[in-house]
This record gives structure tokens, sequence and C-alpha cells, in this order.
């Protein structure tokens, strides 16, 4: 190490949330021109961790120093005192202030007599983001930018309190690979002027691309840290699930049946167009592209919570109008990326949560028949296992992975013919994953078809009969499984006409 | 990490709800039966004449319009949204059935336009509120002045006082001679809005989109579709209260129901409806419209104005909320306490 | 930045302009310097009044209590200057805002401390407030006669050509110019606002924020109070009745947010002076002032349909690089 001591550590710090213990003692150091990956599974702690580095949360027992020095960090102000300054997965920002505005929330500048310093904030946003490569108007409504862009914002208003640590909390979310570059290339000026850098992220490849050094969390603790140089992925994953992953891919072989699923010539004027392809009985049909390609649009569309402007989407011959009961009613499910906001209802009971889509058939008329109602909760709850006290518990109370289990549940109980599963293990820890996997493989085993949207090449071309590629809103291709080939695949989701190999690099390395 | 998520709307509209307030809900049943019961046996000692059969039966004819209107509008309230403008639906239905009165229309016939005026309102409102895309409060606010003022129109500073005979029936008839109808219609919809809101698919499907109507939408249920009826609905009953209340004064003027919106609204809260949507039960509001009323009764039996009644109103309808929040933070308070006293212990 | 928002103002500014026009074509003597000042005159409360009401918007709140404290307040006041009629107005004014304050205090505490929504304590207040109103009165108004002198002369006494009324209503609206658009404490109201999740990681204190807003939204009210009952003469127990609602109508129509984050002082004023000038031309271009409240409610309703119709339309969600036209698409 060329800088002995650590700008930053959290020195056996402990967390708790009323009975949950978020952190047990755990370690971490960050280093001047550095970047230190911080892995670990949901619900480790790292989040958590973040939390009392930037002062949003204190800790029970243990230290948090800077430069060797223990402080007390007893809001965010405290911690950009200190230089500490985080950019957050989700963009908490303001859609209806300006770029500067954003940029300096919680610190404006103002002159001596207390009035707002325009002229200078403005300045020296367009610096920080002149230094960033980032051609944006400091006077533009921030509600105006794309994702990447405000992800940018947030960098600058992070670099606006000189931070000396920078956190990364999963800043790469919602970017696409050609962003993510960007992000690398500042993440390198930065490091190249003494900036210390903590980088999580749940995708291995980018933490093996950009971080010199790296801290594994695992169930609140710390469990291991060292140079990136020393370490492989198969080590890290260890590291994280206190096991090694022997087969994450299980591909059950069905037999194919007959078309279930026709889609000619969809599209819906500004997202998606000219999407044809057919889904036949046990299939799974991956959708791979870049993340903003138009595959949920397509899906929800399809679903009928969209409307097509053009073309159809039909099941033995008919189509249905757009609305998702007409969808259910066929036997088609979609299974949203983001549950907790779209698949869920928290406050409800698992009973209630689970037989809301089948009230209609558990009903004579809307009355319902609770007996047969608790009947089905029940079967649910049992076939997938879902740990609860009892069907009355909130949804809200039981584990990320229970209440995904409880959104899947909820459409079993339908029956479907096709289910379609959007992203179903983006954020979600590789133990959950190969369950999920698992899951589908049972799913196929039934007869059901799948369509499945995921940006994850490995678990596309794990699972998937076949795979729908799309970019830009089109459809490229259609591989089948016997030509199944990472490069062909990535090839054409960034485009065939773009050869920007640093970004299908990029796609490559997580393809392996 | 979902414990430490803070929700948008956790800060500034800042209701702990959830579990803390879903658990206390069933509770508040019990308080506002207490307070119920309190109510009655104050008036009881106050007055002779309050334990009297017939003048307590009179006394629902003061709150039986407004329960009327409140069940509906709690309904809506569980659905997220909110309907300031029933007061003026009531006004405009009864200009609407004046008119009829003196184009010769008897009662049966201006009851049903009653409820049918009231409907279209709305599903005027509805169709705002859902089609357009409009907040239901800035909507509404909109059509609390538009309805009432259409009345002011057609009838400026006069009134319509000619009605049928046999139209004050509804308002002033009492069954036995001594139950009032308009009470009998209260309990009977009463009974009937409690199997819809516990019992139905469309009572839960409206528990589901008024927590989360994303997750609502994504489940299949026609979110708006049910938003559309249940404005409709609120709108029919207003509209039935309208042809009590003209049947119980005998006169429409543009004047009257004033400041009603924000009772029944009050009366919801006070029943344990969360603003916020999602939560709150039936029972709840039906107490609540009997507490209001008996209050009522005992502070007119005193001779207390009217209007100081809405102190009493004002101040329970803030505890009503306050109680349960408070309650809240002081056991989140005493749980930190003892897990802190845990560690010390085994530290 | 402002191009989107100003578009929305200029195009009030515009209507307003034409409504202005269509009546004056109608009857001339609508523009004369007299019936202006009229209008200046009566909007200056509602100004004051809307601008409170548009802080508590903007933080996603409401207060439903303002027109029940200008009734409590200017009760008060008038009580006041019943028993002591030739006390100095200053006085008056300043115990006026003191009350307001005091009674936007509860609101604030409530709302602030202990985190009751908004449109429930202040649905309370409004309550207890007006039945306050009653109980301190025993149901009397408090007539002209019986107020002083000066008490009534002060909000229609002239400084530089403008009344006193007009003169307050200019102050407050450079108070909060200054206060939202230059001072920090204005700048974290609106960012509240538009995202209470963000403005915690940036170390907002919503409850500090929430007080300040409530304690002014009373504080103007009990100024209001004053203003009303010195101009109209006479305090009772509905006075101002059905104001909040007027005041909401004012900011909605000028396109503040009822979501909370939107909304200028410019807009707001706007707003205030479209109510203002159909409520009074009606009388000049022979309709029925019955007539009003159903124009009002029309208006209301036009006005948040429009903005509503502009504010939910998808931004920036094109993921197709040309805009295909259903014709085109269709060929293979």
């Amino acid at each position: 190490m060329n800088s002995p001591v650590p700008v930053l550590s959290l020195a056996g710090v402990h967390k708790h949330f009323g009975g949950i213990q978020a952190l047990r003692g755990v370690d971490l150091d960050l280093y001047g021109g550095k970047v230190v990956a911080l892995v670990g599974e949901n619900g480790a702690g790292k989040s958590t961790a973040v939390k009392i580095m930037t002062g949003v949360y204190r800790p029970d027992a243990g230290q948090v120093q800077v430069a060797g020095t223990p402080v007390e960090l007893r809001s965010t102000q405290d911690a950009w005192r200190y230089g500490i300054a985080a950019v957050y997965q989700e963009t908490v920002m303001f859609d209806e202030l300006s770029v500067a505005e954003n940029i300096f929330m919680g610190h404006l500048v103002t002159r001596r007599n207390k009035l707002l310093d325009f002229p200078t904030m403005k300045r020296q946003a367009r610096g920080i983001l002149a230094s960033l490569e980032a051609d944006l108007g400091v006077d533009t409504l921030l509600g105006a930018l794309s994702v990447a862009q405000k992800q940018l914002v947030a960098i600058a208003r992070a670099l606006s309190h000189d931070a000396r640590v920078l956190i990364m909390d999963e800043a790469t979310a919602a970017l696409s690979s050609r962003e993510v570059e960007d992000l690398y290339r500042i993440i390198r000026r930065l490091t190249s002027t003494g900036t210390a850098i903590l980088f999580i992220s749940h995708k291995l490849d980018e933490i093996f691309a950009i971080a010199d050094r790296y801290t594994v969390f695992r169930d609140g603790s710390s469990v291991g840290h060292g140079a990136m140089a020393d370490v492989d992925e198969d080590r890290l994953v260890q590291l994280m699930v206190g096991r090694t992953i022997t087969e994450i891919f299980p591909k059950t072989t069905v037999k194919l049946g007959e078309p279930l699923l026709e889609v000619r010539d969809l599209g819906n004027g500004t997202e998606f167009a000219d999407i044809s392809f057919s889904l036949h009985r046990g299939e799974v049909l991956g959708f791979y592209g870049l993340v903003g390609a138009g595959r949920t649009e397509l899906m929800e569309t399809i679903f009928g919570l969209e409307r097509a402007t053009h073309g159809t989407a039909t099941m033995g011959g008919q189509a249905w109008g757009s609305s998702p009961r007409e969808a259910i009613e066929r036997g088609l499910v979609l299974v949203p990326e983001d549950r907790q906001r779209n698949g869920t209802i928290l406050e409800l009971s698992i009973r209630e949560n689970v037989t809301l889509p089948s009230l209609s058939r558990l009903a004579r008329g809307s009355w319902v028949d609770t007996a047969a109602e608790a009947a089905l909760a029940r079967q649910i709850v049992d076939r997938l296992s879902i740990k609860c006290q009892s069907l009355e518990q909130a949804v809200s109370e039981l584990s990320g992975g229970n209440q995904q289990k409880a959104v899947l549940g909820k459409w079993l109980a339908m029956q479907p013919k096709i289910i379609i599963l959007d992203e179903p293990t983006k954020g979600i820890d590789i133990g959950s994953k190969a369950a999920v996997h698992a899951f589908i493989g049972e799913l196929v085993a039934e007869g059901v078809s799948v369509l499945l949207v995921s940006s994850e090449l490995p678990e596309v071309m794990g699972i998937s009969d076949r795979i729908v590629v799309m970019h830009k809103g089109r459809l490229v291709r259609v591989f089948e499984r016997a030509d199944f080939d990472a490069g062909a695949i990535v090839r054409a989701a960034v485009g065939a006409g773009l050869s920007s190999s640093e970004s299908v690099y990029a796609e490559l390395a997580s393809a392996t | 990490m979902s414990v430490e998520t803070v929700g948008a709307e956790g800060i500034v509209a800042g209701h702990p709800q959830g579990r803390a307030r879903w658990a206390t809900l069933k509770r508040w049943e019990s308080v506002l039966a207490v307070i119920l019961l309190a109510i009655c046996a104050v008036n009881a000692f106050a007055s002779p004449y309050f334990l009297d059969a017939n003048n307590l039966f009179d006394s629902t004819q003061s709150f039986s319009e407004k329960g009327l209107m409140a069940l509906s509008m709690a309904l809506v309230i569980i659905g997220r949204d909110i309907d300031l403008s029933v007061a003026s639906i009531v006004v405009l239905c009864s200009t609407a059935i004046g008119w009829l009165a003196t184009q010769g229309v008897g009662t049966p016939g201006l009851l049903g336009a009653s409820v049918l005026c009231g409907t279209l309102m709305g599903m005027c409102n509805g169709a705002i509120v859902t089609r357009l895309e409009v907040p239901a409060i800035v909507a509404t606010i909109g059509t609390v002045s538009l309805f009432r003022g259409l009345s002011y129109i057609a009838l400026g500073d006069g009134a319509y006082t000619q009605f049928p005979d046999d139209f004050s029936v509804l308002g002033q008839g009492y069954l036995f001679e001594l139950i009032p109808y308009e009470f009998l219609v209260l309990l009977v919809l009463a009974a009937g809005f409690t199997a819809v809101l516990h019992r139905t698919s469309i009572g839960r499907n409206l528990y589901a989109y008024g927590h989360n109507p994303e997750a609502a939408r994504y489940s299949g249920i026609n979110v708006a579709g049910h938003r559309f009826w249940f404005f409709s609905l609120n709108g029919a009953m207003s509209g039935l209260a309208a042809a009590f209340l003209t049947s119980r004064v005998g006169a429409t003027r543009p004047n009257m129901a004033l400041g009603w919106d924000l009772e029944v609204i009050a009366i919801v809260v006070l029943g344990g409806v969360s603003i916020a949507g999602g939560s709150g039960r039936m029972t709840g509001v039906i107490l609540a419209i009997f507490v209001m009323g008996m209050l009522t009764f005992g502070l007119g039996l005193r001779n207390v104005p009217g209007i100081s009644m809405s102190i009493v109103i004002g101040l329970l309808l803030i505890t009503a909320v306050a109680l349960p929040i408070v309650a809240g933070k002081l056991a989140r308070r005493r749980a930190r306490g003892r897990l802190i006293s845990e560690r010390e212990h085994s530290a | 930045m402002q191009s989107l928002l100003r578009r929305r103002e200029t195009a009030l500014a515009l209507i307003v302009a034409v409504l202005l026009g269509a009546i004056a074509v109608r009857a001339p003597v609508f523009l004369a310097a007299s019936n202006l000042d009229g209008l200046l005159n009566d909007g200056a409360i509602l100004a004051i009044m809307a601008l409170a009401q548009m802080l508590a918007l903007l933080t996603r709140g409401i207060d439903l209590s303002i027109a029940a404290n200008m009734a409590l307040t200017g009760m008060l006041a008038a009580l006041l200057s019943k028993a002591h009629p030739d006390l100095w107005v200053g006085l008056t004014i300043a115990l006026s805002l003191v009350l307001g304050l005091v009674l936007g205090a509860f609101n604030a505490a409530l709302i602030a401390w202990l985190t009751v929504p908004p449109i429930v304590v202040t649905l309370g207040t409004m309550s207890i407030y007006r039945g306050l109103t009653f109980l301190v009165s025993g149901g009397a108004w408090v007539n002209a006669h019986e107020l002083g002198e000066r008490f009534v002369a002060f909000p229609n006494q002239r400084l530089a050509g403008l009344t006193h009324n007009v003169w307050l209503a200019l102050l407050v609206i450079a108070v909060l110019v200054l206060f939202l658009h230059h001072l920090r404490k204005g700048r974290e109201l609106n960012a509240l606002g538009g995202n209470p999740a963000a403005a915690r990681y940036v170390g907002i204190d919503a409850a500090r924020v929430q007080l300040l807003v409530y304690l002014t939204t009373g504080a103007l009210a009990g100024l209001s109070g004053y203003l009303w009952v010195a101009r109209y003469a006479v305090a009772y127990t509905e006075t101002a009745l059905g104001f909040e609602m007027q005041s909401i109508a004012a900011c909605v129509i000028g396109g503040v947010s009822i979501a909370g984050g939107r909304g200028t002082v410019l807009g707001c004023l706007l707003g205030t002076a479209f109510l203002v000038i159909i409520f009074n031309a009606l009388p000049i271009i022979d309709v029925s002032p019955f007539w009003q409240m159903a124009i009002a409610g029309a208006a209301i309703l036009g006005a948040v349909i429009v903005n509503s119709q502009t504010e939910s339309r998808p931004r920036g969600k094109l993921i197709l690089q040309s805009a295909v036209t259903p014709a085109a698409s269709r060929a293979p």
C-alpha cells in the first residue's frame, strides 16, 4: 500500500434496527487514490455501512476514523465537512430545481448578506461539470435530464464538497454499458488526484474492471479483504455466500409444444416497433439487450398495461384489449422488475396478497369465499415454502426473498400458461438467484412458457431455449440454442453497425 | 435493506402508516365505542329528555344524511381519493328536484331524480379524476364551486318550496310512528356497505389499490374503473341525502348543507380511515357517525349552540389521528430503551 | 430551466390580458383608474392568502384553517377596537400578526412534530377556530359604528397613490420573492416539496421547514383577518367563509402543483388576478353576481385540467431513433 494510513475507516462498527442486527463489528478501510470494492449479498449490511460513513446513521458501537482519528458524524453535513460524499443507487435529487441548485442543495452558497450567491454557484458547478467532461447547462431543470446525466449531476454534487472520499452505492445500476465506461473514466481521473473511492456493485465484472482492493461483507460482518490482483471471481463469490457455487444454471430440457403466443409487428410508436416472435408451450424465450432497449415496455404492452399503436399479440388466434385483466384471464401474467413497488402490497397480509388476482375465481358474484381463499393461500405458502408466522402476517414483515416468493405465488395461484419475468434476479443475491433459476425449470417442466427479460448474459444463455436480442426498440436477431454465442449476442445487442470494442469487451467480460 | 429505507411520503405528509397504524385501528374502534358510551352516559345524566325513545330516534335525523354520505366517502378515501364536492352535489340535486316538483313530478320520481342527478355529478368528478388524471382534491375543489354555483344561477336568492304533499314522508315519516325512515335507510345501507367493503372482491380490490395503486394495476385490477364508480356512488349517496334533507326542511336554497363536505370527511377520518388511503374499517365509520350524532344531540339538549359543536368535532378529529401516532412514537421509544438496557446487561 | 415555467406564466398572463380586454370592450368603465384601484384593493387580501397557501402547497401540505384563522383574529381585533376605539393601529396589526402566529403554531406543532397529515390538522383547526369565533363574540356581529375610526380607515388610507392594503400585499410579495428565490431556507422548501426523501439525504430538516411554513401561514392569516374586518367594517362568525378554497383556487389556477415542489410567486399572483377580475367584472358587464361561483368553479376546473394535461406528458422516453409512423412500420 502506498498510503499506509487509510483516509477513512470503519472499526468494529455495530448497528441494529429494532431487533435486526444489521452490522456486527465490521471493518472497512479506504485509501487515497484507490478504488475499494465493497461486495456482499443483499442484506449483508453494505448500505447501512454507507449510511454510517455519510452521517445518516450513527453506529451503536465502534468507530468511524478519518485519517486514523476517531470522529463523530452526526449528520450528512458533518460527513461533508470531512470530505465524505456519496452517490446513491436511486438518484436522490430534485427534478424541479436546476442542475446548479441540485449540486449545491444542502450547502447552498450565500453572500455575506445571507442572500444566495447564484453566480458563484453556477461558476463552480460549471467547473465541476467540465472536470467530468459533462456537457450540461447549469440552468437546466434536472427533470429534463436522462438517468445517466442525473448520475453525473449526483457525482458533481459529491465533488462539490471537495470530496476526499467518494462512495458510489450501486451507481451503475441504471446505466448502460457505454455509460458505465464513461463512469470508469471519471473514477480513474478522480483517483489520479488522490480521491478515495468506495465502489459498491452487484456486478463482478465491474468490480474487476475498476477496483484496486476489495472488502467482502456477509451477514453484517466483514469476512475478507485484499488486493483485486490476488483474487478471482470464484473466490469472491465464495466469500460472499460462504460456499462455492457449483451449478448456477441448471437448464431443464423440455420438449417444446405448439405455439402459444404469437406477436406480429407490435409497436407503440415511441419505444419499440416491428416486433414479431412466437412462444411455444414449455419454452423459455430470453430477451436480451442493453438497459433501455425497450424490452420492459414491450412486455408491459403484451400484458395490456400499455396500448400498442400497431401490430397484434394473440393467444390461440385471439387478441385481447389493453387490459391486464383480460391477459390474466387468458393465462398470461407478468412479474414486474420493481417488485416492492409493483409486485406486492406491503401493508396487506400474505393471504390478501397471494389471492388478489384470483379473487374473481374464489368469489360467487363478488362475494369472497373466505374458506376457499384461506385454503388457496395456505397451498401457495406451502408449495413455495414461504417462511412466515401466519397467513395474516403483513408482507412487509417478510424478508426480501420471501417477499419475492409471495409475488411469484400470487401468479402461480392463477395457474398461468405464460409467465413474463422481467429481470427476475436483478439486485438479489446469488443464493436466491439459483432458487429462481430452479423455479423457472420447474415451471417449464409443468408446461408453462416463460418470457424472460434479463440483462445478465450468463443467465439468459443458461436457461433460454431461444434468445431474442433487441436494440433501440427493434428486434435485431433471434438466436437458437445451438447458435448461442456470447460475442454474437452482445454484438447484436449493442447494434450491428456499432463497433465500440470497449463496451463489447465489457459485456463479454460478464459473459465469461 | 428494507428496514432502513425511508419512504418519500414518510417525511412531509408524515404518516407512520402501515403495521403500527394497522394494529391500532382495531383498537381505535373500541376507543370510539367507549367515547360513544361516555357521551350517552353524560347526556343521560345531564338531561332527563335524553333517554326518551322518541327523542333519541328524532335526534337521528340530524345526522342520518351526513351519515349516508360518510359511508360512501369512506370508500373514496380508502381508495386514496377525496371528494370535497359532496355538499355542493346535495345542493344541486335539491335544486333539480325542487324544479321538477314545480313541474308536477311525484315523490317517487323526485327521489329517483335526486339519486340519478347525484350519480351523474359523481360520474363527472370520477371522469375528471380518472380520465383527465387530475388529483381528486384539486378536481373537487373546482366542482365544489361549480355545482353550488349552478344552483345559485338557478335560484339566486330565491328558493323552491312547492313539493308534493306526500314528499315530506321521506324526511319526516316514521315506521311504527317511532323510527324515522331516514334512519332505517342509514342502518340498512351501513350493513350493506360493511359487507361490500369487508366481504367482497370489490372491497379487497379497494384496499389493494388504496395501499399501492401500481401493484394493483399489475395485478389486473381496473383501478381507474373502481375509482370512477366509487365517485359515482358517492354522488348517488349525496343525491339520496339531498332528497331526505329537502323533504325534511321542505325547501331548497343554494346555501343549504354549507360546510357538510368537511364535516362528512371529519366523520370518516374520526372513524379511523387514513387520509393517505388503504386503511380503515366500516365499523369505525359507523361508530363515528353515532359519536357525532349523539354529541350534537347532547349539546342541543343543553342548549349549546350548534356551532360550538365544531370545536368539539375539530378536537376529536385531531385527537383521533394524533393519538395513534403519539402512541406509536412512545412504543418505539420504549422498545429502543429496552434494547439498549439489554445490551448493557449482556455487555 | 425557466423556459417551461415561464411559458406557463406567459400563457396565464395572456389569458388575464385577454380577459381584461374582452371586459373592457363590453364595459370600458372597467378599465377606469378608480375601478382598477378597487380591483387592486380587493385583490390584496386574496393575494396575501394565496401566497401563504402556496407555501403550504409547495411542501406537499395544505392549510385549510386560514379562513377560520382570519375570522377569529379579525373578530378579536374588532372586539379589541370596540373596547379601545383609539388604540394605535400599528399595535392592532402587531397583535393580529401575533395572534395569527399563535393559531398557526398549533397547526405547525401538530404537523411538524407529531407528523399528523396537514389536511387533517387544518381541517380540525378550521372547525375549532370557527367555533371559537362564535364563542368569543357570542354569535353577535361587531358593526362599523362599534369599530374604532382609525381601525377601519387604515387599510384604505393611501400612500403614494396606493392604499395601505396594497402596500402590505406588496411587502408580503417582496419578502416571499426574496425568501423563496434568494434565501437558503426558501430553496430548501422547494427541494423538500419536490422530493422529500432526497431532501433528507442532503440534511434538510423537514420539521423545521414545516414549522416555518405553518407559522407563516398563520401570521399572514392573522394580518389578513384584521385587513378584512377593517376593509368591510364588520366582524361576524362567517367572516371570510370559504376563503381557504379561494386561496387554493388562486394557486391552482396559477400553476402551483398540489403535489408539491412546483409553483412561483408570479403564477400565484396571476391566478389571484384572474379570480379577482372575474368576481369584479360580472356586475359591470351586467351578469348576475349569482354566476360568480359557477364561473369560478369552471375556471378552476379548466386550469387544473390544462395543468394536468401538460404535466403528465411523458418526457424523454423516445427509444426508437426515428419517430415511426404506423404506415412506415408496417412495411417489412
